[in-house]
């Protein structure tokens, strides 16, 4: 690893730490953000007709999209913590790349997303009646690959909006059509998991998870710079 | 408000005002109505589909233009990252909206082909699925302008949404072909040469021609509008 590089990730790695403090102390997003995650899952549970539908057939759409929204609540938060006292400021003027600030706001955020998850892929098994067995660690898989993409183009945005007039709308009306590729695969990998299918079969899926990530974490790193004044 | 000081000559009109007949307009409408009494009175149905596959006449060109539009619009947005010239600005602007309005054409013309042959308003093909995520990205990119006041930050914010929006396509591509597509494979752009009586050929590029230059006239027509914007804006800000 070359120095540029590192010092990058270091300075990422202490402003994640300073988000995830602040988030640790209050606990206000995230403890919202699971409510919200529980409270749509029996929600959906009621929008179907259980003898019509299986809940196999039920389970991966909801957990879909219930992470999607759930996500774009704690994206929210990511950049609202500095809006107050010019704290955006003093962190633009701080010694560090900008690409920094912006793997830093990643990292919280895929913590923050991924420990969502944690709570409701157990909460869906259980609510819908669906033992995850040996698709467990597959789908925990499944969940860091399209968490990575959702959460490297939800910053990005989540940055931007935050300058806006709109925030709270702008950013799933921007937002939500790039998570387009990373739900599809997402989802169906999710259920042919569910339904006991062998990984192999789901390569295909993951693959594209994996070249989302790969190339939106990369885009969404350097266009972050740019959307910042000079 | 505070009057114009006395002894300097008030500009009668907005330093853009433009008088006068657009003759590009003029011209592509009037090719435009040409192309559709060629392709209605003038070039027989298809021996298939009858006279549903008209529509090809209007729908092709629509979602070429679109394409164009949209793409010129990205491309654009990236110049001006490095150039900082407002009118590529401008431009990326113009053709962003007239793209979204194309757009909406084509999802309302295939709809309406798509019900007497496929025998469904809509169907979740890759194409239709590609088409309406197009859609969405776009109008979500008009939403971002209309939401910031600051010309360059507004012109920023763009040009990076333009751009992922031109990474996304291939990925929205690839998962929804995965689910199989059953749209028309391509007719004009086949590898095997146009699939197409030369007739039908005639009055398919007639349209194309006359669509195009529609986008022209359009986005001329749109450019001019940001700039009196623009220039309304200056003025008025000097005046306070």
């Amino acid at each position: 690893m070359t120095d540029p590089t590192r010092g990058i990730l270091v300075s990422a790695w202490v402003i994640a730490r300073k988000d995830l403090a602040i988030e640790f102390r209050t606990r206000s997003a995230f403890l919202s953000a699971i409510v919200f995650t529980l409270l749509s899952i029996v929600v959906f549970f009621f929008a179907w007709d259980p003898t019509a539908v299986g809940p196999l057939d039920l389970a991966p759409g909801v957990l879909w999209v219930t992470f999607t929204f759930s996500g774009m609540l704690g994206l929210h938060r990511a950049f609202a913590v500095e809006a107050r006292d010019g704290a955006m400021d003093a962190l633009l003027l701080a010694p560090v790349p900008r690409e920094s600030i912006f793997l830093g706001k990643l990292l919280a955020n895929l913590a923050f997303v991924l420990g969502v998850q944690t709570v409701a892929l157990p909460a869906v098994s259980l609510f819908y009646n669906l033992p995850l067995g040996a698709a467990a660690l597959p789908i925990a898989g499944v969940l860091v690959l399209a968490s990575i993409g959702l959460v490297s183009v939800g910053t990005l945005f989540a940055g931007m909006t935050a300058n806006t007039r709109m925030t709270e709308l702008l950013l799933p009306v921007l937002a939500l059509p790039f998570f387009i590729p990373v739900v599809i695969p997402a989802a169906q990998s999710t259920a042919d998991l569910l339904a006991g299918r062998p990984l192999a079969d789901v390569f295909v899926w993951l693959r594209i998870l994996l070249a989302f990530d790969l190339v939106f974490l990369f885009a969404c790193t350097v266009a972050f710079p740019f959307t910042l004044e000079d | 408000m505070t009057p114009a000081p006395t002894g300097s000559a008030p500009a009668p009109t907005a330093p853009t005002a433009r008088t006068g007949i657009d003759w590009v307009a003029v011209v592509a409408a009037l090719v435009t109505v040409a192309a559709f009494v060629r392709a209605i009175w003038f070039t027989p149905p298809d021996l298939l589909q009858g006279y549903a596959q008209k529509i090809m006449y209007v729908h092709v060109p629509t979602i070429w233009v679109a394409f164009l539009a949209l793409g010129l619009s990205a491309l654009a947005g990236a110049f001006w990252l490095f150039l900082k010239d407002p009118r590529l600005d401008r431009f990326a602007e113009s053709s962003a909206e007239v793209g979204v309005v194309f757009t909406t054409g084509v999802l309302i013309t295939g709809p309406i082909w798509a019900k007497p042959i496929w025998g469904a308003w809509w169907v979740w093909d890759a194409r239709l699925t590609l088409t309406l995520v197009l859609w969405f990205l776009f109008l979500g990119y008009l939403v971002l302008r209309g939401a910031i006041d600051d010309r360059e930050l507004r012109a920023r914010y763009s040009a990076v949404v333009g751009l992922l929006g031109a990474l996304l396509i291939p990925f929205v591509h690839l998962s929804v072909y995965i689910f199989r597509t059953q749209h028309p494979m391509p007719v004009v752009a086949n590898p095997e040469g146009i699939q197409m009586p030369a007739v039908m050929q005639v009055t398919f590029f007639f349209s194309l021609f006359a669509f195009t230059l529609m986008y022209v006239a359009f986005v001329r027509a749109r450019m001019a509008l940001a700039t009196d914007r623009d220039a309304l804006e200056d003025a008025s800000t000097a005046e306070r």
